[in-house]
């Protein structure tokens, strides 16, 4: 042997470190061998291809030493999908090792040809692992028990023919719990992948699936005490899965699983919050829902304590509870106050934890905490502490006045980003008070230099034009605006638009000039098709029906409020049944980052089917899917039970309701304080949802424009509309 | 569930990583650290989970390390969060510390704990303590070939058998942390608790152990008066050694331990409390420079006294030429931490003292804009105290040879990572609270 590579080395002398590695791997000294080994892996590692060596390595598998057999075996992991042909030397080895006497190689042996996934040697592992799996020490089976998931993940039909499936039922009652818990695990894994392998339309193998009986859930309530930790986050898991036959069953599975709130590992901590969540679903017994709600709060303020990747966790999910129950936390607000050194992620949780917790009770403090964040050194986060005393005063109305004065005070230190930031908080709190702090906008005026961001242009410009009747020289300061427009972002341009509008209608005299330059600006220059149709829709009210004008653009809007969920209701509670998850930190349904190719409405409706949950459910489910697929979820931030408002809302229901008359469309939708940003919410905004009566005054119009009809479809014309438009100019 | 663990370095270069599951290639280790930074660029703050064309990235950092995690599916985030933890743990009780040097010297060892920590994908063991009963450095010297530690599937994973000591022996350490947070007013805004119970054990064999404290619920519960004062935990974490359904049921607190050190039980406490130690700072700032007067009065009874106190406060980036005058102590300026440091040895129960410092300000900045509102934070530890009034009652331990162990209690109570205080004031600007 040495012989042959010698001659290899005569014929290329110096093939470097590879060539030096294989006269070593086959060296007449353990030792050299050994090291050698271990060269070739530190090789592996920093990434060099040492796939060369397959077959010198392989030499050295059969060993009395444990840890040179364990080196070779991750070569093989590494390398056995490259040479598969040359694999089928090491079943032998394999098959030897797992009759081993030391239970160590035994379970080492079945552990690695599980995960060597090659076709080849699967079909040398059927009977090594049938041995596992009824070996008698307990490590060896529960290693046997995840090779079966492995088994099933490579070659389904192999692992249900042969009956390794239904031994991994027989194991659930296995009388050690870590046992139990690997096949618990494993049986999970395998449900998961027979769902998702599943063709469409098809059902899955049943065979595969892992259906927790009444049986199965008492065995998993008894190894819970007993396992370790992973093992009871696998059992727990399982146990969020079992529908409960009754509320008698429910109210038992709560009792048993409560007691591991007190365990130090966090993840045991929040999968049994996650167990809890859905089984209270069936609790009717009101003094064990008064007692889980209570005992929850302890551990998850506890879990505020932990290392900032965990806290992380934690917020979410709590941020995701709140929303279902508000009352869990009620107390304990304190907690979430943002530590100078709490790294950015966390902070922005904890203020949105605290505005979900604010009341009539907390706010003062709250409101001086925010205060105090205004003045740190993060811009982000100062921007997101003072949005948050906006918040604040549209949650809590007795705040409001508070709130206002401490804005007031963060304007008055000049520093620009706390300055704009204010403005836009500003023009929201108008929204939910127009009538109180009018006294506030000759201080806003004043800033009016120095803004330079669009949303905080755009939202002071929105407050000129809604109380352009109280602004003595609001026609001055709007023709700043106008003069520089077409430098102007787009939501600046639409806000300018609709203020010189509002302005023109409550004091004609003054910007009859005013509103025709804009106008004109607008429908000419303007590349933005939105700013061009909205100037369209104005000049042809104004030119047709100037009382439907005023009746529509000075139309009383319904008070803004704040949401009190981030997700629809349907999908709330899916993921509250996931707390602990990806999904439930995300707040987005698990098939919308999954990411198995596109999500179809088929995969949805499958894996609801399987749950057989309500139609709601399903209903909200697939909305959100599609939201996802369109544009990003987060900013889908309306109550389920408002949906429907939402999406007519956001096609122009503004528009319809001035055909509608008084039971707009609009008058329901909740508008989101966040979104103003979003042009369509604009409109909403713009247009109320109440057709006042028509007032008798009628402003001379300053164009010939030929008379329109006022159409009540959606703001964009239709193709024809727009031709007759241009036919038209 | 993970598919791939790796340990990168800051640069996001692969040091170690394997593989557990075939769903997501290896490639995508390269990705990780661009994508941070593309996050960070963009003004989003980078989250501990993300996801990427279909690949979940989750990850933790480790002085200057990222432990990460990949998969696909949709994983326990927090399992796969705490086992990166557990991970951390078990290399830095291996190598002492976990760094690119102790990665690389030490890889055939961490590629073997990463094999027996985690199958396809799901957590096994984690308890280093057994883990390196057959897991060792030195394995390769060893004759006999070692077998899996009976402990590894037992109900009780966390010990093995057959441990022998001449003298048997339990220490237990109440370590009690305080955070609190101080407002420009002087008034407590938010104050806790975290309390530990810290054991060492040298026991022998299998000993049931059982621990007794002034818990208020369980007076209450058995009807008892206590003597003295009893104390309400709000929330309290065991270590998976202790019998919680036994405790949901009694309160009481039996387990068997794992040998050598452990944190036994872990608790929280919010009722409030006072400033332990109270600092305060008047700044005077005039062109050029700033001066400080700091105050610090030790608000518990004269019998006790805290060491190694050490007072931080902050200072503008900027300063420079520092001068300090203390009544006791010794100051420092630090300025790889914005601040200086009265560090005081031994602080008496109700003394108090006073310190001034002067520094240099080079740049002409306005005052209004920029301003750090860094709080002033205190590091301390009292001996022989617990603010919550905690007591071990007495702890019983119960083997079947029957041997007599000797329990030693400790107590100690000291600051938590976030004791921090807004009191230095510009002077003039706002009063200080007397005290």
């Amino acid at each position: 042997m040495m012989n042959v590579l010698g001659v290899g080395a005569r014929a290329a002398p110096k093939k470097g470190e590879n060539f030096e590695l294989r006269a070593d791997l086959n060296s007449e000294y353990r030792d050299r061998r050994k090291d050698a080994i271990k060269r070739v892996i530190a090789n592996m590692t920093v990434g060099k291809d040492v796939s060369g060596l397959f077959p010198d390595v392989l030499k050295n598998m059969q060993t009395e030493d444990l840890e040179q057999k364990k080196l070779v075996y991750l070569y093989l992991m590494n390398y056995a999908k490259t040479q598969p042909e040359l694999v089928i030397l090491a079943v032998n080895t394999f098959v030897k090792d797992s009759d081993d006497s030391n239970p160590l190689v035994r379970a080492l042996a079945i552990r690695t040809m599980g995960c060597l996934r090659a076709e080849k040697i699967i079909d040398y592992l059927s009977d090594p692992l049938a041995k596992a799996l009824k070996d008698e020490n307990p490590y060896v089976r529960k290693t046997g028990a995840l090779c079966v998931a492995k088994l099933y993940d490579i070659k389904p039909e192999l692992a249900i023919d042969n009956g390794f499936v239904s031994q991994l039922h027989e194991l659930v009652a296995d009388s050690n719990p870590m046992v139990v818990a690997n096949a618990v695990t494993a049986l999970s894994d395998i449900h998961i992948s027979a769902i998702a392998q599943a063709a469409e339309g098809t059902a899955p193998d049943s065979r595969a699936t892992f259906i927790i009986s009444t049986t199965v859930l008492n065995k998993l309530l008894i190894a819970l005490n007993e396992c370790s930790e992973w093992g009871r986050v696998a059992i727990l898991n399982c146990l969020a899965r079992y529908k409960a036959q009754d509320d008698r069953e429910s109210e038992h599975i709560c009792e048993r699983v409560m007691p591991q709130f007190q365990h130090a590992n966090g993840s045991v901590v929040l999968t049994a919050v996650r167990v809890i969540m859905v089984h209270m679903r069936n609790v009717q017994r009101e003094d064990l829902i008064t007692q889980l709600v209570r005992k929850m709060a302890p551990p998850l303020v506890t879990l505020i304590s932990a290392e900032p990747e965990v806290q992380w966790v934690a917020l979410r999910n709590i941020n995701l509870l709140l929303q279902k129950r508000p009352d869990i936390l009620q107390n304990e607000m304190r907690v979430f106050f943002c530590k100078y050194n709490d790294p950015p992620y966390i902070k922005v949780e904890k203020l949105d934890i605290m505005i979900r917790l604010a009341g009539e009770k907390n706010v003062d403090t709250l409101l001086s905490e925010l205060k105090e964040y205004a003045s740190e050194v993060d811009v982000d986060f100062v921007r997101k502490s003072v949005k948050a005393i906006g918040q604040c005063a549209i949650k809590v109305d007795s705040s409001a006045e508070r709130c206002v004065n401490v804005l007031l005070d963060l304007i008055s230190t000049r520093v620009s980003y706390v300055v704009q930031e204010a403005v836009v908080v500003m023009k929201d709190i108008f929204r939910k008070y127009p009538d109180n702090y009018e006294a506030v906008i000759p201080t806003l005026c004043a800033n009016l230099e120095e803004l330079d961001e669009p949303e905080a242009k755009a939202s002071l410009i929105w407050i000129i034009g809604e109380y352009a009747d109280k602004i003595e020289n609001a026609d001055e300061l709007l023709a700043i605006f106008v003069e520089t427009f077409m430098d102007e972002a787009y939501q600046v341009q639409l806000q300018t638009l609709t203020a010189v509008v509002k302005l023109f209608l409550k004091k004609p005299d003054n910007a009859q000039g005013l509103v025709q330059r804009v106008l004109e600006t607008a429908t000419k220059d303007c590349e933005s098709p939105d700013v061009r149709d909205r100037a369209y829709i104005y000049w042809r009210l104004l030119s047709t029906d100037p009382g439907a004008a005023k009746a529509v653009v000075l139309a009383h809007r319904p008070p803004i409020s704040l949401p009190r969920t981030t997700v629809p209701a349907g999908v709330l509670e899916e993921l509250l049944g996931e707390i602990g998850s990806l999904a439930s930190v995300y707040h987005k349904p698990a098939e919308t980052f999954v990411g198995r190719g596109r999500i179809g409405a088929d995969a949805l409706k499958r894996s609801t089917e399987l749950d057989d949950e309500t139609s709601v459910r399903e209903k909200a489910f697939k909305t959100v899917a599609q939201g996802q697929k369109s544009e990003n979820l987060l900013d889908f931030d309306e109550p389920e039970a408002n949906g429907e408002g939402v999406r007519s809302s956001i096609m122009g229901g503004g528009l319809s309701s001035t055909s509608s008359g008084p039971a707009g469309i609009g008058a329901k939708a909740p508008i989101s304080v966040l979104t103003s940003s979003n042009p369509l919410d604009d409109l909403v905004s713009i247009f109320g949802s109440s057709s006042l009566a028509v007032p008798t005054h009628s402003p001379s119009i300053p164009s010939p424009l030929a008379p329109f009809s006022v159409t009540p479809t959606a703001p964009k014309p239709q193709p024809p509309a727009q031709k007759d438009l241009l036919g038209i100019f | 569930m993970a598919s791939l663990v790796a340990i990168l370095d800051l640069k996001g270069k692969s040091l170690i990583q394997r593989s557990y599951r075939d769903d997501v290639p290896a490639t995508h280790i390269e990705r990780f650290l661009p994508l941070v930074l593309e996050m960070e660029e963009e003004g989003h703050p980078v989250t501990p989970c993300f996801t990427n064309q279909g690949v979940n990235f989750t990850y933790i950092r480790h002085s200057n390390l990222y432990l990460l995690a990949l998969s696909k599916r949709n994983p326990n985030a927090a399992e796969i969060i705490l086992w990166l933890q557990h991970l951390t743990t078990v290399l830095v009780e291996y190598f002492k510390e976990l760094e690119e040097e102790s990665i690389r010297d030490n890889f055939v060892i961490i590629y073997e704990l990463l094999d027996e920590m985690m199958d396809f994908g799901y957590p096994q063991t984690t308890e280093s303590k057994i883990l390196q009963e057959y897991i060792t450095q030195e394995s390769h010297k060893l004759e006999v070939q070692v077998r899996p530690p009976q402990a590894l599937t037992n109900a009780v994973s966390w010990r093995s058998e057959g441990i022998r000591y001449r003298k048997n022996e339990v220490f237990l350490d109440v370590v009690e942390s305080v955070n609190l947070l101080v407002n420009a007013n002087g008034n407590v805004i938010r104050s806790e608790i975290l309390g530990a119970v810290k054991m060492k054990c040298y026991l022998s064999g299998m000993p049931e152990l059982r621990l007794g404290l002034n818990d208020k619920v369980m007076f209450e519960s058995t009807g008892r008066t206590s003597r003295g004062k009893a104390i309400e935990m709000e929330d309290i974490k065991f270590h998976q050694c202790v019998r919680l359904a036994r405790f949901e049921n009694d309160r009481t607190i039996s387990f068997i331990p794992p040998d050598g050190e452990f944190e036994l039980m872990s608790y929280r406490l919010s009722t409030p409390v006072k400033p332990l130690i109270w600092v305060e700072a008047a700044v005077e700032s005039h062109k050029g420079r700033v001066e400080y007067m700091v105050k610090v009065k030790a608000q518990f009874k004269r019998r006790s006294s805290a060491n190694n106190v050490e007072i931080y406060v902050p200072v503008p980036d900027d300063a420079d030429s520092p001068k300090f005058r203390a009544s006791t102590g010794s100051v420092a300026y630090a300025p790889d931490k914005s601040a200086f440091v009265w560090k005081i040895k031994q602080l008496g129960g109700g003394r108090e003292f006073l310190m001034r410092a002067h520094f240099g300000l080079p740049s002409v900045k306005n005052v209004e804009d920029g301003e750090r509102r860094a709080p002033i934070t205190v590091k301390f530890e009292i001996p022989y105290f617990t603010v919550s009034g905690i007591q071990v009652r007495y702890l019983k331990i119960v083997e079947k040879s029957g041997y007599q162990a000797l329990p030693w209690v400790r107590y100690i109570t000291q600051h938590g990572d976030d004791y921090s205080l807004r009191t230095a004031q510009e002077k003039g600007s706002a009063a200080i609270v007397p005290m």
